[in-house]
């Protein structure tokens, strides 16, 4: 992010006043500094002691939507990034010499904060004062030994680490008592071909009545791997480490690139990376639709959305190459170019796709027996969606809308005309909903990419620009920021992910919990979750 | 309820007609290099342009080791002369002592999926057996959440460290005789995150991996064939110029 100079204007703050001064009016003790950043960013200078106030008075006053931590090791300082988003980015910022790793803990205030601050001791070895629950939750105590903090830069990746402590068996910190209550455990190997997590249910027969998933049995560690390596080595990290949303995560990855060697990506590369994103966000919520059939046990229905599916790939492959769209997205643009015949051909397929989906959804809303497992069950209030900073279409299903192609727009979609899929209830239903109605939309967005499409190259040179940046993509699971710092080789020193299925696994016991164990792969199925991109 | 019936039928049939007949629509397969033959124009920079491994040089040919190739397209795209690309994808290689088929295999054949660190995409194309256009349960094969009744174990990912004895424990729950299958460049190879410090090189690291089946993902259609292989109605892939490098086949020997 290259700082600017002379003060522009950023979007106004959600009441119309300029944040800017009003942050330094609040905290005069506090903020040492306030800088412009990239076109609509701010970077707040913050005394380190009053790191919750100010997070406090932006999530709970201003009511900026908490997107992450990012901490940057120098070789003799600490640099902690907050992320805060809404209208601009705003990054929070606090520094403090290497020996010193005490924080104070702002997830008192800001609960979305606290899975990011867990992480962070984990990783780093910072310790956050005033959290209450730290350590066993990337690296588990059964695999690894305390003190080790693998993103620390000291950390020799070679050396032989004494595994596996002894009676180290992982259990919630506290368990229900009461008489008949018992623990359900589940996973991390169970039902079909689920992802690998891990849930421990508490229950007293019927009622969930309290749930802890346990993730990162899939912790590669992709963002120390990224570390040292050049652009398109890292690359392909960014694009595999999340199949399903993989497209839309490279993107991120270019953008931020991009950002850096200030290019322009010639507008026909720009169009077309929409069209696939979509394509990509069309084919994961076909999954997850067909997915929730399945949890219910309508069969024909997940049948009939997989046939969808199926089909949605077998496009991707025929007009990229590969269907999940891998080696598509580079530095730069695309790495190759898609005939406008074919584009044509394809979202006539698309539409066709759209209208049988359409056809599937009258008949869901239909039967009955599928309503009832999907109304009123697995809930998730606005507030409590806010609180734990939710992403994507989960949150959208709960009234709390930040989609960044809307916010923030990228790669040209400011230019395209499309409206916010939003419900209210927070249930099952209204995520189905939501995930029926983004898929229409997708289409609709593809078509019109398609009509404005204009000829050229598509693809640019991209020099490589030292520094850092931060490019946000809203992924077909939610936003997604990617951090990146080049050092003056073009090395990568620094990549951190933020991912929406992160912060949706922070939030999911809240639908579970108070809902019956039959409901619970129901929940699970609306919520749209992916463990790889969250364990990373 | 009536509706999902008539919506069913009135769907017909769109299951695809492998292994009986071959499968050429387009999109099923993103295809994989192929090793140039002896006197076959070839242009050995493009070594340079993979950044797996999965391409070397040998007597001015380039040879291909498939369990490497992670389908980034580099050495098709935006280089002078591309390498020969090969559609299909019947990729699946057999342990040469697994070739015998056990009579528990030639009835129905039950499947255990594993996740040891898999970005989703494998898994993603696992599911798609079950749909209609693949179909597995036509053929006999069938996924089982348990283990105990598994012939079958399909791996995917490169064995991370949390997902080790796992692994191992799905393994030794599953009763004899039994098969592991390695599916998609992470679980034969390590693919772009193993080895490391966090992850190991493939299942091979922990198992003793009967087939392996390349590609990133391998699509519906190869892991089919691989189950085929495995019940003994199809041939394993016979490559010229493949090359088994440290991506292969464990040499432990089954208990």
């Amino acid at each position: 992010m290259s700082h600017s100079e002379h003060s522009r204007t950023i979007r106004p703050a959600p009441d119309g006043s300029d944040l800017m001064s009003q942050v330094q009016a609040m905290f005069p003790d506090a903020i040492e500094g306030v800088v412009h950043t990239g076109k609509d960013g701010l970077e707040i200078q913050c005394r380190c002691e009053a790191l919750p106030r100010v997070c406090d008075w932006l999530f709970n006053q201003k009511k900026f939507y908490f997107a992450g931590l990012i901490v940057e090791e120098y070789p003799d300082r600490w640099h902690l990034f907050y992320l805060f988003t809404g209208p601009g980015i705003l990054l929070v910022k606090t520094d403090a010499p290497l020996e010193d790793v005490t924080f104070p803990s702002i997830s008192e205030a800001v609960h979305a904060a606290d899975w990011h601050e867990r992480e962070a001791e984990d990783l780093y070895g910072l310790t956050f004062e005033g959290h209450p629950l730290l350590g066993n939750f990337i690296l588990h105590d059964d695999a690894w030994q305390e003190g080790v903090a693998p993103m620390r830069k000291d950390f020799d990746q070679e050396a032989a680490l004494a595994n596996r402590l002894p009676n180290c068996e992982w259990r919630p910190r506290r368990t229900l008592t009461a008489p008949g209550a018992f623990i359900m455990p589940v996973g991390p190997v169970f039902a079909g071909e689920a992802e690998s997590v891990y849930f421990q249910m508490e229950t007293v027969g019927e009622e969930i009545i309290r749930i802890f998933p346990r993730l990162f049995f899939k912790y590669r560690g992709m963002e120390k791997l990224a570390e040292g390596c050049a652009i398109d080595e890292a690359l392909l990290l960014a694009e595999r480490f999340a199949g399903n949303t993989a497209f839309a995560h490279v993107l991120a990855f270019c953008l931020a690139v991009e950002q850096l060697a200030d290019m322009e990506v010639p507008r026909r590369a720009r169009l077309l990376r929409i069209f696939f994103a979509e394509l990509e966000r069309l084919r994961h919520h076909l999954g997850v639709i067909a997915g929730i059939c399945n949890s219910t046990g309508l069969a024909v229905a997940a049948s009939q959305v997989a046939i969808l599916e199926e089909e949605v790939l077998r496009l991707s492959g025929a007009l990229a190459g590969h269907r999940y769209l891998f080696g598509l997205a580079i530095p730069g643009g695309l790495s190759r170019d898609v005939e406008d015949q074919a584009c044509r051909e394809a979202i006539i397929r698309v539409s066709d796709i759209i209208r049988r989906l359409d056809g599937i959804k009258h008949t869901l809303i239909n039967t009955s027996s599928f309503l009832d497992r999907l109304e009123e069950v697995g809930m998730i209030t606005r507030d409590q969606a806010r609180g734990f900073g939710l992403a994507g279409p989960v949150a959208r299903a709960s009234d709390y809308c930040n989609d960044l192609r809307q916010i923030q727009p990228y790669s040209g979609y400011a230019s395209l005309d499309f409206g916010l899929a939003c419900e209210t209830e927070g249930d099952g239903y209204a995520r189905l909903r939501v995930f029926l109605a983004e898929a229409g939309q997708s289409a609709y967005i593809m078509e019109q990419v398609i009509v404005t499409l204009p000829r050229g190259a598509v693809s640019a040179p991209c020099k490589t620009v030292p520094g850092q940046a931060l490019a946000g993509v809203e992924t077909p699971c939610g936003a997604a920021w990617h951090w990146l710092r080049l050092d003056d080789h073009g090395i990568l020193a620094r990549y951190h992910l933020l991912t929406p299925s992160f912060a949706n696994w922070h939030g999911f016991h809240l639908a579970v919990e108070h809902f019956a164990f039959q409901d619970f792969p129901i929940i699970l199925a609306t919520f749209g979750l992916s463990v790889a991109e969250s364990d990373r | 309820m009536s509706g999902w019936v008539m919506k069913g039928l009135a769907t017909g049939v769109v299951t695809t007609h492998y292994p009986r007949k071959m499968e050429e629509a387009p999109g099923v397969s993103p295809g994989l290099p192929r090793a140039t033959h002896p006197g076959e124009d070839a242009d050995v920079a493009v070594v340079s342009a993979c950044p797996t491994g999965a391409l070397r040089e040998a007597d001015g040919r380039v040879m291909v080791e498939r369990g490497r190739c992670i389908h980034c397209f580099r050495c098709l795209r935006d280089v002078a002369k591309p390498m020969p690309w090969e559609k299909g994808f019947e990729w699946a290689t057999i342990r040469d002592d697994a070739a015998y088929v056990p009579r528990a295999f030639q009835h129905a054949v039950y499947i255990r999926v594993i996740d040891a660190g898999d970005c989703g995409a494998c898994l993603n194309e696992i599911k798609l057996l079950n749909s209609p256009y693949y179909n597995m349960h036509r053929l006999g094969f069938f996924i089982t959440p348990t283990p105990r009744k598994a012939d079958i174990l399909l791996a995917v990912g490169p064995v991370t460290d949390h997902m080790k004895v796992a692994l191992q424990k799905t393994y030794d729950a599953m009763p004899t005789p039994k098969r592991v299958m390695a599916i998609g460049a992470c679980a034969v190879s390590g693919g772009v995150f193993g080895p490391s410090f966090v992850a190991g090189a493939g299942i091979a690291d922990v198992l003793p991996v009967d087939m392996n089946i390349p590609g990133c993902p391998p699509p519906p259609l190869a892991i089919l064939h691989g189950l085929l292989v495995l019940a003994g109605r199809k041939d394993a892939a016979c490559v010229p110029g493949e090359l088994h490098g440290t991506a292969g086949h464990a040499e432990s020997v089954r208990q």
